[in-house]
């Protein structure tokens, strides 16, 4: 097992010049006094898809596959819009959708750079396809 | 039911234990802990690298908890290795201390939920403890707290978050009783929070929607709202699927939200679709979606249910084998006890050893840091009135269950910054202010019945603005920077930063006071028998021994010495045979009136004698008092004195107050009359003891005094008593002959 990851593991602490903001500022530049000064975006600090992946080897190394899984579909979704997130997270609850309707959400993520989200929610159609 | 014939079983009928239903097992309702006759045999059949058959079923009849184990639960690589291994050798090698925690979890992913359930009801509840303590994922078990108040007053839920987090709890939940209050709420979790120790991770349980929106804004920094079950049924009645719910943990993490499931045994039962399997076995299956759908940890251990799960036999032995199980699937574990179990304080806490003495991720889902009644999750099985039980329990058994003992004056000043912190947000933000009043009433009162009640319409409009301004973390950093609160605001900030890198995302990750990020990539549990893994030691040990009220021995009875013991009574020189037959020698023992000052009763020495001296008189008998200096022991001052008595009858006393009378003729450890129950005893009591030993001088016919029994003296006296005894020994003058001695102001021997 690689376990190079993990020895970068406290990314924030270990590899800080690994980590950015999706606006592209370092994480040594995010101080108390550049949110004062107004150099941040009151919504900039959230992670990367980058640096999400970079989680998910971190967790793959400690032989946690589901858990990276989980967090290549995370570092996916940052992309998305948190309302298309809610609307998604509806047509999969049950009965709320044909697999005709799953499959649209499918293509709009495959379409979006989200090609294992989209790979889950086709699963979860021919599931709801199965039991239909 | 019948009315008992026997008033003990009445008396025990109204006991608090009697108030819970127990019920024998029904398996068709899924009311059975474990091994459930419908519970399927463990299987595994792969053809062709897919999936056949698992636990009894076939492909085509899988549900939807089956396809999702079949998709993502199962590792093939290692399936057929583990499903191979008889149940009661993977059984040992829990127990086994050679058999590596990385090794179970690499062979639990190949096993199906039958097995697992079947292996896990193979131990008893010590090699369950065992198990768990083995199979933890973090090296150090800590604990979360609730933090709730009827009122949703901010001021105080601020203070208690505050407490809390000062305490040592490394996660803090609150909810709302309206659902427009959560980002309010959400709000005084974080200032509180960060006032009392920063980083410590907060999160408002409300309704995904607007969970996902507190979030993104930087308002919370974890979610345990997700909830799984083990049946098809339940989980479509809960309006979930386990790949909708799958997603929503993937949602979650994609805004850095740390994410923890939630499941339980009970739940199906509960929800009447159990499909007639075993409680355990559903958990198994739950667990197993939990791990499958890749959350990092899960809240179990019955939950809400627990009650339901304690009405059957073995219950609690089948909660402590769900949480080995998730423990046993890698997944961090914050193991129950936040519901209340029982009436019975007994068997509350019986149940809640299995988890606390092993220690878990988080020991509690929920401990209550305010009182039972403010806690609006409808838990506080452990609350604020609770906390000395759980330190001392902590100091008793040397185990780290997660909580710290801190100083009143501490917490005051903690409690009253966080109230001004969230004070200043609230006046910056243009929130309903926050009055005096409130602040005073958060920082020193009970609960919320103690704070003024505050305008709800006016705070659910300001939540609703809140929200729709955008206000995020960095926002509440900047108010309570411009507003003085320098140190909060940092903290405030380090959280939002900490969202950046993401480290808190995995297994079981907690942060410390500098902001580092711990979890079991880093900070693995590797327990490997004694000697290794986490051991409460050193300065956290010391800390968790030093409960607030623990007093120093040196420092017990010490106030009085010298506080006028020394004229209390005069030595006369070496006490002689006495020849008058009306005599009775009252001896007392080396440290009496001098070193030591009063009885353990607090009765002042010179009270007590001159109280056995008038008893004494009163019945027509002289005293005479001597000091016994050779010996501390009760029976050897009491038969010194019979011995230097004319009559031959003497009285003994101690410093501490306990006395005997004796006669000479009869052996030191013998007598005519023992008073062991000093703490007891008032002046009337040893006036009592002087007419006696006065009555038994004169021949008379003597009753003995009538003495009273407390069960509870010794344990609330054995110390002071230890500690008494020790300076009275410490008084004795080895061979010393006894002295006479003289009440200060009266004649020697006070004739």
């Amino acid at each position: 097992m690689d376990n190079a990851p993990n020895r970068d593991y406290p990314l924030g602490e270990r590899r800080p010049e690994l980590v950015r903001t999706p606006a592209g500022t370092p994480l040594e530049e995010l101080t108390l006094a550049a949110a004062r000064d107004g150099s941040i975006a009151r919504d900039e600090l959230r992670a990367t898809p980058e640096t999400l992946r970079r989680q998910a080897d971190v967790a793959r190394a400690a032989g946690r596959v589901q858990l990276a899984d989980n967090l290549e579909r995370a570092a996916e979704l940052t992309a998305l819009p948190d309302g298309q997130l809610l609307e998604i997270y509806t047509a999969l609850r049950p009965g709320r959708s044909t697999p005709a309707d799953l499959e649209r959400w499918a293509r709009r993520l495959e379409a979006a750079g989200a090609a294992r989200t989209a790979a889950f929610v086709r699963e979860a159609a021919a599931v709801a396809g199965g039991a239909a | 039911m019948n009315e008992p014939r026997s008033a003990r079983f009445a008396a025990r009928a109204e006991k608090e234990v009697r108030r819970e239903l127990l019920i024998s097992p029904l398996p068709e309702l899924g009311l059975v802990a474990v091994d459930g006759p419908n519970d399927p045999e463990p299987e595994l059949v792969v053809e062709g690298g897919r999936i056949v058959r698992l636990d009894g079923v076939a492909e085509a009849d899988f549900d939807v908890i089956d396809r999702f184990l079949v998709a993502h639960g199962l590792d093939l690589d290692v399936a057929a290795e583990a499903m191979a291994i008889p149940d009661a050798e993977l059984a040992r090698m829990l127990v086994d201390v050679h058999v590596t925690r990385g090794e179970l979890v690499r062979l639990a992913r190949g096993l199906t939920p039958a097995k697992l359930a079947r292996v896990a009801a193979l131990l008893d509840p010590v090699e369950l403890m065992f198990a768990l303590k083995k199979l933890r994922a973090r090296r150090e078990p800590r604990n979360q707290a609730h933090v709730t108040n009827l009122k949703e007053n901010p001021a105080l839920l601020a203070a208690d978050a505050a407490e809390a987090a000062r305490r040592g709890f490394a996660e803090l939940e609150t909810t709302v009783g309206v659902a427009r209050y959560a980002p309010l709420n959400a709000l005084a979790l974080l200032v509180g929070s960060q006032t009392g120790r920063p980083g410590v991770m907060t999160q408002c349980a409300v309704e995904e929607r607007r969970n996902l929106e507190l979030a993104i804004r930087g308002l919370v920094t974890y979610a345990e709202t997700l909830s799984v079950y083990g049946t098809e049924q339940v989980f479509a009645d809960g309006d979930d699927t386990p790949w909708s719910k799958a997603f929503l943990g993937a949602a979650y993490a994609s805004r850095g939200v740390k994410v923890r499931f939630t499941s339980g045994t009970g739940s199906e039962a509960l929800m009447g679709h159990a499909q007639g399997f075993s409680m355990l076995y559903l958990e198994a299956r739950c667990v197993s979606v939990v791990r499958a759908a890749g959350a990092q940890g899960v809240q179990n251990g019955s939950i809400s249910c627990v009650a339901l799960v304690l009405s059957v036999p073995g219950g609690t032995r089948a909660i402590l084998a769900e949480n080995v199980l998730a423990a046993w699937l890698d997944l961090e574990v914050a193991s129950g006890n936040d519901a209340v179990a029982s009436h019975s304080a007994i068997r509350k806490t019986a149940k809640l050893m299995g988890q606390f003495l092993p220690g878990t991720d988080f020991v509690t889902s929920g401990y209550s840091v305010m009182p039972r009644h403010d806690n609006t999750f409808g838990g506080g099985n452990y609350d604020a009135d609770d906390l000395d039980e759980w330190l001392t329990i902590q100091r008793d058994w040397q185990v780290d269950a997660g909580i710290e003992p801190v100083a009143e004056d501490e917490l005051l000043r903690v409690r009253e910054r966080a109230a001004r912190a969230v004070q200043a947000v609230f006046a910056e933000l243009g929130l309903p202010p926050v009055t005096e009043r409130e602040v005073e009433a958060a920082t020193t009162g009970y609960d919320s019945a103690d704070l003024p009640d505050r305008d709800r319409a006016a705070d659910v409009e300001a939540a609703d603005a809140l929200l729709a301004d955008g206000v995020s973390g960095v926002d509440v950093a900047l108010a309570l920077d411009r507003r003085g609160f320098a140190d909060v605001a940092e903290a405030v900030f380090a959280m939002q930063r900490l969202r950046v890198a993401g480290d808190y995302l995995q297994t079981a990750a907690v942060i410390d006071p500098d902001g580092r990020v711990r979890s079991a990539v880093d900070d693995p549990n590797e327990y490997r028998g004694p000697g290794t893994g986490y051991r409460l030691e050193g300065e956290r040990w010391r800390l968790l021994q030093s409960l607030p009220h623990v007093v120093d021995p040196a420092t017990v009875g010490a106030a009085a010495a010298g506080a006028g013991g020394a004229g209390l009574l005069e030595e006369r020189g070496p006490a002689a045979a006495g020849d008058d037959p009306t005599e009775v020698v009252v001896a007392v023992g080396p440290a009496f009136g001098s070193e030591l000052v009063e009885t353990i009763n607090g009765l002042a020495h010179g009270d007590v004698l001159a109280a056995i001296c008038e008893g004494i008189r009163e019945e027509g008998a002289s005293p005479r008092v001597v000091r016994v200096r050779r010996v501390a022991d009760v029976a050897f001052v009491a038969h010194d004195a019979a011995r230097l008595s004319g009559s031959s009858v003497g009285l003994g006393v101690q410093s501490k107050g306990t006395a005997v009378i004796h006669r000479a003729d009869l052996e030191p450890l013998d007598n005519l009359e023992l008073f062991g129950m000093s703490p007891l005893y008032s002046l009337e009591s040893y006036r009592a003891m002087g007419r006696n030993a006065a009555g038994y001088a004169l021949g008379r016919r003597v009753g003995p005094v009538p003495t009273e029994l407390d069960n509870y003296a010794r344990a609330k006296l054995i110390v002071r008593t230890t500690l008494l005894h020790a300076r009275e020994a410490r008084a004795v003058v080895p061979g010393a002959p006894a002295v006479e001695l003289a009440l200060a102001g009266a004649p020697a021997g006070t004739r």
